[in-house]
């Protein structure tokens, strides 16, 4: 079995377990909208203010749901020690992970596709005439996110204090991802409006390096 | 005395020695420099303490390394210490960074590229470290921070340049650097950089020696409870 078709049945299975309970999408969704009105009161929400600001405040949720969304993904083998019987499949452990990165990467850009018309009406900022750019952007940023998130919610699923310590790992690391991601959307929430070429490099660059590095590392993270 | 103890005395003191020259140096024999005067000299202890932390989470990233090549648990030990060490070192700069800029630039702190990058630096550390306080079995411990590690040494480049990137981009009060720097002054920071690899070095040892026993006190432990109750 190659490793795309194994990657695509973890996948399938992530996917069919998250809709059959729903649990993950509506906790984190309703966490994401509890951040942004939040936030609304640590500035003041104008249109003017809420282009300046609104891009760190949309990435900074993303970043905390993602940092609490991730924990499950391996935390949630353990219970049964299901990711045993994973383990002995008899395909590539990579495919394991990747098919996780995948399963999040749709969590995490789900509640984004909902998350963002509202954040549209909240703070004012017109999303629609850059929706492809940004969307780009969106995926861009959200891959590094859950990439890194899996692969660390493998690491942190093996210790104490797991919930915690997710973040503690995660968001140091995504130093890099914040800074472009949150770039490339003011350049498109920017009068007139402009993709920032050299952020999208950033973004493209931290993206192939984790999942390189990922899938080098993928045995250890995933050895009993 | 057995020989590896006479080794660390004489090793010891020569750091001592070391340390008392660069001290004597950085104090007394580098020319004074012409606007912040006094001030500067804490130049010879918080650059060379930079380049000593880098020295030391590269320690770790090959121990990293070394460890899942090899399974062997004295990379692990190797790694943990010169972790604790290279953070020593990393929270010294960010110490002494502040006590130069209060009276140089007139605040304690500013969100530039470098002291951004550093502190990034510091927190992912001590996240290191922290991860293997919440790892109770010492195998699992090994095997899982060094991979953590390697990816925290392989974001380094990335947080460096994305931070020089952002901040090049949002103009700040220009900060001092640059330039060339007098032989005198090079020359004794060269000698306290020396120095502060000798401590470096001497701590990463004590360091590894204390993980190597409470390895052994936990097998003990171990081996005390399977007899307890078999």
């Amino acid at each position: 079995m190659t490793i795309a078709r194994a990657a695509a049945i973890v996948l399938a299975k992530e996917l069919r377990l998250e809709f059959r309970s729903r649990e993950l999408l509506t906790t984190t969704l309703v966490f994401v909208l509890t951040v942004i009105v939040l936030f609304s009161f640590s500035f003041d929400p104008t249109s003017e203010e809420s282009r300046k600001i609104g891009p760190g405040l949309l990435w900074m949720a993303f970043l905390f749901a993602g940092s609490l969304m991730l924990n499950p993904s391996f935390a949630r083998e353990q219970a049964n020690d299901t990711l045993c019987a994973l383990r002995l499949a008899p395909v590539e452990l990579f495919a394991i992970l990747l098919g996780k990165m995948l399963a999040n990467l749709a969590f995490l850009l789900l509640t984004e596709l909902l998350l963002l018309p509202v954040f549209a009406v909240l703070y004012n900022v017109a999303l629609l005439p850059v929706l492809g750019r940004l969307a780009l952007v969106l995926l861009l940023g959200t891959l590094g996110l859950a990439v890194t998130g899996t692969a660390f919610s493998a690491i942190s699923a093996q210790a104490r204090m797991r919930e915690l310590l997710l973040p503690l790992l995660l968001l140091p690391v995504l130093t890099p991802v914040l800074i472009a991601s949150v770039e490339c959307t003011a350049g498109l929430l920017a009068e007139p409006p402009e993709l920032r070429m050299n952020w999208l490099h950033v973004l493209i660059a931290f993206d192939v390096i984790f999942l390189a590095a990922s899938y080098l590392l993928c045995d250890t993270l995933l050895e009993e | 005395m057995n020989s590896s103890g006479k080794t660390n005395w004489a090793a010891t003191l020569g750091v001592a020695l070391l340390i008392g020259i660069a001290g004597y140096a950085a104090l007394f024999v580098a020319p004074e420099e012409r606007t912040m005067r006094a001030i500067q000299r804490i130049f010879y202890f918080h650059v060379p303490s930079a380049w000593t932390a880098f020295t030391a989470f590269f320690v770790v990233f090959i121990s990293n390394i070394a460890y899942l090549v090899r399974r062997e648990m004295k990379w692990d030990w190797i790694g943990v210490s010169a972790a604790e060490v290279g953070l020593a070192f990393c929270t010294v700069v960010l110490v002494t960074g502040p006590i130069w800029a209060k009276p140089v630039w007139g605040i304690w702190w500013t969100w530039d590229a470098r002291l951004t990058s550093t502190f990034v630096l510091w927190l992912m550390y001590v996240s290191y470290l922290l991860l293997r306080m919440l790892l109770p079995d010492a195998e699992k411990r090994a095997r899982i921070c060094a991979a953590f590690g390697i990816f925290a040494f392989l974001d380094v480049p990335l947080v460096y340049f994305s931070i020089w990137l952002w901040r090049t981009q949002h103009p700040q009060p220009v900060i001092g650097g640059g330039g060339t720097l007098d032989p005198t002054m090079r020359w004794v920071l060269l000698t306290c950089w020396a120095a502060l690899l000798g401590v470096m070095i001497l701590l990463v040892r004590q360091r590894y020696e204390l993980e190597k026993m409470r390895q052994d006190a936990e097998e003990l432990v171990h081996a005390v409870e399977a007899r307890a109750h078999p």
